[in-house]
């Protein structure tokens, strides 16, 4: 299990719009990169992320070998109900990461 | 000094001269193997994929990358859209391409209401000084853009032999 940084408020105001801060460990290998000898290092990333709210999807993102080892996703969503925000990171070479926060809206 | 001297000389400068062709080579040789950047051209066959035959307006996207990068590695890039963010007018998608990388796709992401405000921060590649483009796919179906010119001391893929 990759390691996961998750920053999101604990509480929030209904219809308020929160930001939610994500990092998770990965190497990000580009696919483009050699070695010594010539041949190909292959390509090895996380190549999809999915925020879902109670259940609803909210954000969704399609990442490329452009993104930064450690992928740092950073976006916004309604605060609309409590409940839990579920984080999934899917990738090459069946990588698959699941985080989850629960928030208080009031 | 005799001509013998001068003559060992000659053939110590040719040595030298031979084996400094073959370094050249040498170092030559990786290059020829690291990957072609995407050209303008291909950054816009991308673009083309995405949008299709609609055309681009410029406006309404903010791109925020600082213009000057020390670290290709890592440089940090936010896409603001203005936008209500109703469920009658909301940012569809966002798109990233940097049209000097190996590959001009960056991210692509999906929006919706529910997504609140369509502001998202990344960190990206960049493997050379470029321009990095950002597109954004409103609810009606238009699309809007904003590009910045960034320029990068240092590239991504430079300690890239293994």
């Amino acid at each position: 299990m990759a390691r996961a940084l998750i920053n999101a408020p604990a509480r929030a105001r209904r219809g308020s719009v929160i930001e939610i801060k994500t990092l998770i460990s990965h190497i990000m290998e580009t696919g483009f990169r050699y070695t010594q000898t010539g041949q190909a290092v292959p390509r090895d990333i996380v190549t999809d992320f999915t925020a879902t709210y109670n259940g609803e999807e909210v954000f969704r993102a399609r990442l490329y070998p452009a993104i930064a080892a450690n992928p740092f996703i950073s976006f916004h969503t309604l605060a609309t109900e409590s409940g839990t925000i579920e984080l999934k990171w899917t990738g090459d070479n069946g990588f698959s990461a699941t985080e989850q926060v629960r928030i208080t809206v009031e | 000094m005799s001509a013998t001297d001068d003559g060992k000389k000659m053939t110590r400068r040719e040595v030298l001269k031979i084996t400094g062709a073959l370094a050249l080579g040498g170092t030559a040789a990786p290059a020829a193997v690291s990957p072609a950047a995407a050209t303008p051209a291909e950054m816009q066959a991308a673009v083309a994929s995405v949008v299709g035959d609609v055309k681009v307006t410029q406006g309404r996207v903010k791109l925020d990358i600082p213009p000057l990068v020390e670290n290709g590695n890592t440089v940090p890039c936010t896409v603001t859209v203005e936008s209500p963010m109703t469920a009658a007018d909301h940012v569809r998608a966002i798109h990233v391409f940097a049209e000097r990388n190996p590959q001009p796709y960056v991210i692509s992401a999906t929006l919706g209401p529910r997504t609140g405000r369509a502001s998202i921060s990344v960190r990206m590649r960049l493997r050379d000084s470029q321009t990095v483009l950002a597109i954004a796919q409103m609810s009606d179906g238009s699309f809007w853009s904003d590009r910045i010119n960034v320029i990068v001391t240092t590239g991504a893929c430079l300690e890239d032999v293994l």
